[in-house]
């Protein structure tokens, strides 16, 4: 199968290391894994703060680069959301909506293409995990992070009150509205600290710069690591902070 | 035409609005406790039902079959109600909306008229219309009288006086109700015993009372108005003459259309299984209940609602308010942060369509004013896309705005960047530079408009290498 990953604009600017492990975990289930080059952005804040012509470029540029690929996974429920939800009423011709019907969330990929739910994870730490509005709601990746999650070795899984409970990021929202924004962080920051969790995971890089920002200016001591990263760490390879 | 009314008057946009409303400690602990409690309710209420999936698309396909064809409804629907007795007026907006009542009050010798209920007629500002008449409105749901006799505004659309509690609103009765004893204390049921006897005198006096109305069946010309009170059928029966005012988009084809919306309503409402208090009357019946009934058809921007493929959908709306009880925007600034009589989530997408106006700072502010989770379309009874039609909106603000704005600079310069891999790439690492900013891996503070993020949260510092930096020298 001719996989191709679509990093996301954030993930490979400012999170490389969530890249390199969806990478790694993928090639260890046995996927051929192509990362296009030409590949940016999938429109999404664009679009979402109002500038749909700028978004109807960077969606048709997504459409012609993705388009010859069996499946496209990315390890972002939000940007899948883009893609599948407005994608189509943005891309010019009809036929190059071929990229948007293969393309999946990493959870999705895993259980449902690849069919696993076991993919060999060894990650010995207390994690809960937070999952995100898109991923619920939009794209509806249903339990299948849990899944995921109760497969590793070693992970001690705690739930989140009040998980289904927007963080407040939003996207431009965080900055545009930072008021209402920072009290439904705290919010979520008192729920994840309540579970005496050190690692909070999610789908999604941009839910966890929000909330992994507000932990870290409180010295909260818990750290955000994205689902891939946990899903990539094995025994031999352990998950390794950013340098 | 444009609609009038809908907001208020010198309310700031919503992230100012909503500084002052964040900071009302008393205000968000009313708000998270009543909103909590019915979202908990509604979802039990909502889990009884096998088929809730199936009715909400009924819901939704009755409302876009009847918006599809609202001219031919409303004229059947005229027909009927003027067959059975009744007198119906078409309002273009507020202004036209109000005069026609104001008449129809004097015609009735009135100076006083009880209130049902109506969010149609605090849309068009009719109290305040009826007051610079000589009219006095008395507001007869409790929660309205709440917020009437506060002097207040309403920050909810089915509990105007949510984000009030017990303590707040005795101090208001004792305040403000001539007939409220002294020794009141926030006990529930003195405080309904003393609205109760206070509103018992307006029924008996009042000649002339006004309501609006949640739907009307063209088939037989029957107007439905669904409460929980009773106050409201006091007003619909006991006075001479009843007006009723009531939006275009209200109404259904047949009596079986209605069925479906009276089991939606009330369990995304109230969570009820069934609305306490249902009235629906057919014109005028010689010795019982009114004997004047005139129907006011408001439009108010609503046909140029209609015309928006995207945005006509929030005219599907029949005011359940769950989209206010599950959006986390709401719980923690209330109602009155959004600057109109329609607030939280469907507010966002209603006024600033009913006012036709994205230029204006308020109502553009309106569609930002969510985090787009979703919340409010999985609860929506007539499945509304509330986030859809926000992000419609938000592009109809940039395009009325003309594309002047530093934002408008910055965002085509991004795209700019984004259009092309090797311009990305370069844009990557000079950003990689802002890594000198950073101290244990973090930056807590950034200049302007950054620092609307590091007012909160830090930011990761960014890596040496991007992605696709790394991918080239082990994958390439």
């Amino acid at each position: 199968m001719r996989v191709a990953l679509f990093a996301t604009c954030l993930t490979d600017t400012l999170f490389p290391g969530t890249a390199i492990a969806a990478t790694r975990l993928l090639e260890r289930l046995g996927c051929r894994v192509e990362f296009p080059l030409d590949q940016t952005c999938c429109g999404q804040m664009h679009l979402n703060t109002g500038y749909r012509e700028h978004a109807a470029d960077l969606a048709e540029r997504y459409a012609a680069i993705f388009a010859g690929y069996d499946a496209v996974v990315a390890p972002s429920g939000s940007c899948v959301a883009m893609v599948r939800e407005f994608h189509q009423d943005l891309v010019a011709s009809p036929s190059r909506n071929g990229a948007v019907r293969h393309t999946y969330e990493l959870s999705e990929f895993l259980v449902d293409v690849l069919g696993v739910t076991d993919v060999g994870a060894y990650f010995p730490h207390r994690v809960t995990y937070h999952p995100t509005c898109h991923s619920l709601r939009a794209i509806g990746v249903g339990d299948r992070p849990l899944r995921l999650l109760s497969s590793v070795r070693g992970l001690d899984l705690v739930a989140l009150p009040e998980a289904e409970t927007c963080c407040g990021f939003g996207g431009t929202f965080a900055v545009k509205n930072a008021d209402v924004s920072t009290a439904m962080l705290a919010d979520k920051m008192r729920c994840v600290a309540e579970t005496g969790a050190e690692v909070l995971t999610a789908g999604d890089n941009s839910c966890l710069m929000h909330i992994g920002g507000g932990l870290s200016r409180l010295r909260v001591g818990v750290r955000t690591v994205h689902l891939a990263e946990i899903l990539a760490s094995t025994e031999e390879e352990p998950w390794r902070a950013p340098a | 035409m444009a609609g009038t009314g809908v907001t208020w008057l010198g309310t700031p946009a919503f992230p100012r609005a909503a500084r002052g409303a964040l900071a009302d400690t008393q205000l968000r602990r009313n708000l998270r406790k009543a909103t909590h409690t019915i979202r908990d309710k509604r979802a039990a209420a909502v889990a009884e039902l096998a088929d809730w999936e199936r009715l909400r698309r009924a819901g939704a396909a009755i409302k876009d079959s009847v918006l599809a064809n609202l001219d031919v409804h409303l004229e059947r629907l005229e027909a009927a109600v003027t067959a059975r007795g009744g007198v119906v007026h078409w309002a273009r907006d507020a202004d036209e909306a109000n005069a026609i009542i104001l008449r129809l009050v004097r015609a009735a010798g009135a100076d006083e008229v009880v209130k049902v209920k109506s969010m149609a007629t605090a849309e068009i500002g009719l109290n305040e219309a009826l007051a610079e008449g000589g009219v006095r409105a008395v507001e007869t749901d409790l929660a309205e009288l709440i917020v009437q006799l506060g002097r207040d505004r309403p920050s909810h659309i089915l509990v105007p006086a949510i984000h009030r509690n017990r303590a707040e609103i005795r101090e208001i009765f004792r305040r403000e109700m001539p007939s409220a004893s002294p020794g009141l204390t926030d006990d529930p049921r003195e405080l309904a015993d003393a609205a109760r006897h206070h509103l018992r005198l307006k029924f008996l006096s009042a000649r002339v009372a006004v309501s609006g109305a949640n739907f009307a069946v063209a088939d037989t010309g029957s107007v439905v108005v669904v409460e929980s009170e009773g106050n409201g059928r006091m007003c619909l029966t006991l006075p001479e003459t009843l007006i009723t005012v009531m939006g275009i988009e209200k109404v259904v084809p047949t009596w079986r259309d209605l069925e479906v919306f009276l089991q939606l309503l009330p369990r995304s409402s109230t969570a009820e299984r069934m609305n306490p208090y249902t009235s629906v009357w057919t014109g005028v019946t010689p010795g019982d209940g009114p004997r004047q009934f005139h129907l006011v058809l408001l439009d108010n921007g609503r046909t140029d609602t209609l015309a928006d493929e995207v945005g006509r959908q929030a005219l599907r709306c029949i005011r359940c308010s769950a989209c206010l009880n599950s959006c986390p925007v709401y719980e923690r600034t209330g109602g009155q942060a959004y600057g109109s009589v329609y607030p939280g989530p469907i507010g966002a997408i209603l006024t600033p369509q009913l006012l036709g106006d994205l230029s204006h700072p308020q109502p553009a502010s309106l569609p930002y004013a969510s985090s787009l989770c979703g919340a409010c379309f999985e609860v929506c009874p007539v499945r509304i896309d509330i986030p859809r039609v926000l992000v419609h909106l938000r592009s109809r603000v940039v395009d009325a705005r003309g594309g002047r704005s530093p934002e408008a600079a910055a965002m085509a310069a991004l795209a700019w960047i984004m259009r092309d891999p090797g311009r990305f790439e370069a844009a990557q690492r000079a950003g990689s530079l802002a890594r000198l900013l950073a101290r244990q891996g973090r930056i807590s503070r950034l200049p302007w408009p950054g620092s609307r993020w590091t007012s909160a949260r830090d930011v990761p510092a960014p890596p040496r290498e991007s992605f696709r930096a790394w991918w080239r020298r082990n994958r390439g």
